[in-house]
């Protein structure tokens, strides 16, 4: 009882807000997917405008990051592991399910291990993964590469697009007044990162996924944010801890290197990516198997990045809900269940 | 060694005779099962349902029954939601050469015991053997007959302004449980399949009142797409409270997990009613004191406004769509 009258506080303390305009991003997919299907934005305040960041791995994933997965299938004929959201993703001409559909084999698999083992059981394909993400997902990758090294499988390698937050963080911060900062990502780094950002200047509140954490997140920003001064607050101190997970970080540590990467819809973000170092380029599959440079051309009727930079809402696109739909989606932020435009068009009532 | 099906056990002479009598025989046995090309039957006054389902599922064991009883079952229960008694049903075998005879015999006695539980007859059958890899296992179609209860008028069109919706327990679990049971993702939750034959909760309710406008059995599509189904057959919207409705919390993690919707996961053994409110309280208390419907639970209401959507009111008093169900491949599950 005592936990319903806590949240019925938070409910009351962000109906109630009065203070000045506010602009939140929240940076995780699952946090957009839930925000909308538990109608925060309807609760808020009008002063607060919530901006659905970058955080969704599809829809971040470059256009040539498809191209070079469709030129393996296709031209290779390299047998492509990938979680089953990337499959739909339009890439310059075409999606991987297009490629399918031309013969090229496409596999779906729930996690990197299952495309080691599968390398594993079919010695006679080369298999790559395609390895999109964050932190949460990259060192999954890393350990399905060790694997591989362990078992001296030479079939198996990862077609690498990983990316990390904190230069997104940095390259965003204009457009943002608080960052909710994405819990499972913190799970993994910690909160040093994000106490650094508040001393510069840049506010953020960590939390989890279910509707009392995410209202306690909201809460504690709106409490916090008239006060005027960056702050950083973890609500969701049962799963983050300070120090994250460091058995995570080392095999990231260990395998990858930062780099300079391209995020669909924003551009190049300096060391805001990921790839694999020299001595483990036996596993790179842009490196193994000679992949050309693409110039990936996304349409242009698509607005996914400012979509991604909450420059305008998926409501002010043209092709959006009409062209542009889950089972036909155009821009990626339709494709996954994580992507704004998909979250919009699944749950909101008004279309 | 393992005894199997052959292709001799399909070709209809002496071992076809043997798999009959020894393994469908010795479970279906019953007055009215025919050793003739069709049964015969007493033909009663009033109106009768008539309906037919195919059973895939792989796997065909799973905790909390097999393709068997969910043959039963689901046939059982289509004629229920027309408020039909169930009385006979048949069943046709197409099973994969070299399925083994002793899953085979716990299928049929799966069958056996259901039937039973369910009132019904099995009284007609056949049984076709197809070439290794034509089919996977064993594929199952039952057909029944049942005789509708008088005074008992449901369907998806009737649907009405003012109704409750009532769902008779928690959603999601055979959907859940055949997802675990076929370890592809490496999960692993206590989940046991809801699927049971429901002929017993559709006559409690009928005890309160005939008064009820629509029951459905949620299966493949889960209880979400019955709701689309029925906002759109009878032209109404269809809100419901996102707190009421009964979840599993295995199966709120699992799904938490792999990002599903519990509404959308299969059922095999719950039904969906739309009865007017005022007796809405009184039906979910029927449904109670039995043990296949004991979390019955009133989740939503009809509404004019919004005539073919699913509305949710979310925890925190806000309103979204129901994500309506999609094209997306499901694997098979029943």
């Amino acid at each position: 009882m005592e936990e319903n009258k806590k949240e019925m506080t938070d409910l009351e303390l962000i109906q109630s807000y009065d203070g000045p305009p506010v602009r939140i991003m929240e940076v995780c997919g699952t946090h957009t997917h839930e925000i909308f299907k538990l109608g925060v934005r309807q609760i808020l305040p009008e002063q607060v405008t919530l901006i659905s960041g970058p955080g969704c791995p599809v829809c971040v994933t470059p256009v040539d990051f498809i191209d070079k997965a469709m030129y393996l299938a296709l031209e290779k004929g390299v047998t492509v592991c990938t979680f089953g959201d990337l499959i739909r993703v339009p890439g310059t001409k075409g999606s991987l399910a297009d490629a399918r559909a031309k013969g090229g084999k496409v596999q779906m698999v729930y996690s990197p291990m299952d495309a080691c083992d599968y390398a594993a059981e079919h010695p006679e394909e080369e298999v790559v993964f395609l390895s999109v993400g964050f932190e949460t997902t990259t060192p999954a990758s890393c350990l399905a590469a060790k694997k591989a090294m362990d078992q001296g499988l030479k079939n198996f390698s990862l077609l690498v697009a990983n990316k990390t937050m904190p230069a997104a963080y940095q390259a965003l911060k204009d457009s943002v007044d608080v960052y909710l900062y994405p819990g499972h990502v913190n799970a993994i780094m910690g909160t040093d990162v994000c106490e650094k950002l508040a001393e510069e200047g840049v506010s953020g509140v960590v939390t989890g996924f279910s509707a009392k954490q995410l209202l306690r997140a909201f809460a504690t920003i709106l409490r916090e944010f008239p006060k005027g001064k960056p702050f950083f607050a973890n609500c969701y101190q049962s799963v983050v801890k300070k120090n994250g997970s460091p058995g995570a970080r080392r095999i990231m540590e260990e395998w990858m290197e930062d780099c300079d990467t391209q995020w669909r819809g924003l551009g190049v973000i300096p060391h805001s990516g990921l790839r694999l170092k020299e001595k483990y380029q036996a596993f790179d599959a842009e490196i193994k198997y000679q992949v050309p440079k693409m110039e990936g051309r996304i349409n242009p009727a698509c607005r996914c990045g400012e979509v991604l930079q909450g420059k305008c809402l998926p409501t002010d696109c043209k092709v959006f809900g009409t062209a542009c739909n889950p089972q036909h989606p155009i821009g990626a932020c339709m494709v996954s269940g994580e992507g704004a435009c998909s979250a919009y068009y699944q749950y909101s009532l008004t279309k | 060694m393992e005894k199997t099906v052959t292709l001799a056990h399909g070709a209809g002479g002496k071992q076809t005779n043997e798999l009959i009598d020894q393994v469908f025989k010795a479970h279906f046995a019953n007055p009215e099962l025919t050793s003739d090309d069709a049964a015969v039957l007493p033909v009663e006054a009033g109106k009768i349902a008539f309906t037919t389902d195919g059973f895939i599922v792989s796997p065909q064991e799973f905790p909390g029954g097999n393709i068997g009883k969910l043959s039963i079952c689901g046939t059982v229960n289509d004629l229920s939601c027309m408020g039909a008694k169930p009385k006979y049903l048949s069943c046709a075998f197409v099973i994969e050469e070299g399925y083994s005879m002793e899953k085979l015999e716990k299928i049929a006695a799966a069958m056996e015991e259901t039937a039973a539980k369910a009132g019904v007859k099995i009284v007609a059958g056949d049984t076709k053997v197809a070439g290794r890899g034509q089919v996977d296992g064993v594929f199952i179609t039952t057909t029944g007959i049942g005789v509708i209860q008088e005074g008992a008028q449901t369907s998806g069109f009737l649907a009405k302004p003012g109704d409750a919706i009532i769902v008779s327990g928690d959603v999601g679990r055979h959907g859940c449980t055949i997802l675990l049971a076929r370890e592809d993702f490496g999960i692993e939750a206590e989940v046991t399949s809801d699927c049971a034959p429901l002929w017993e909760c559709v006559e409690a309710m009928f005890d309160v009142t005939k008064d009820i406008h629509v029951i459905r059995d949620a299966t493949r599509g889960g209880v979400g797409t019955v709701l689309y189904e029925i906002a759109e057959q009878s032209q109404v919207g269809i809100r419901l409270m996102q707190d009421q409705i009964p979840v599993q919390d295995a199966v709120k993690g699992v799904c938490g997990m792999l990002g599903l919707e519990p509404l959308y996961l299969a059922c095999e053994g719950r039904l969906v009613i739309f009865a007017p409110k005022e007796k809405a309280e009184g039906i979910v208390e029927a449904l109670r004191k039995l043990e296949p419907s004991k979390d019955a639970a009133i989740i939503g209401e009809v509404t004019e406004e919004m005539p073919g959507r699913v509305v949710v009111t979310t925890p925190i008093g806000a309103q979204t769509l129901l994500p309506p169900p999609g094209g997306e491949l499901l694997p098979r599950i029943c």
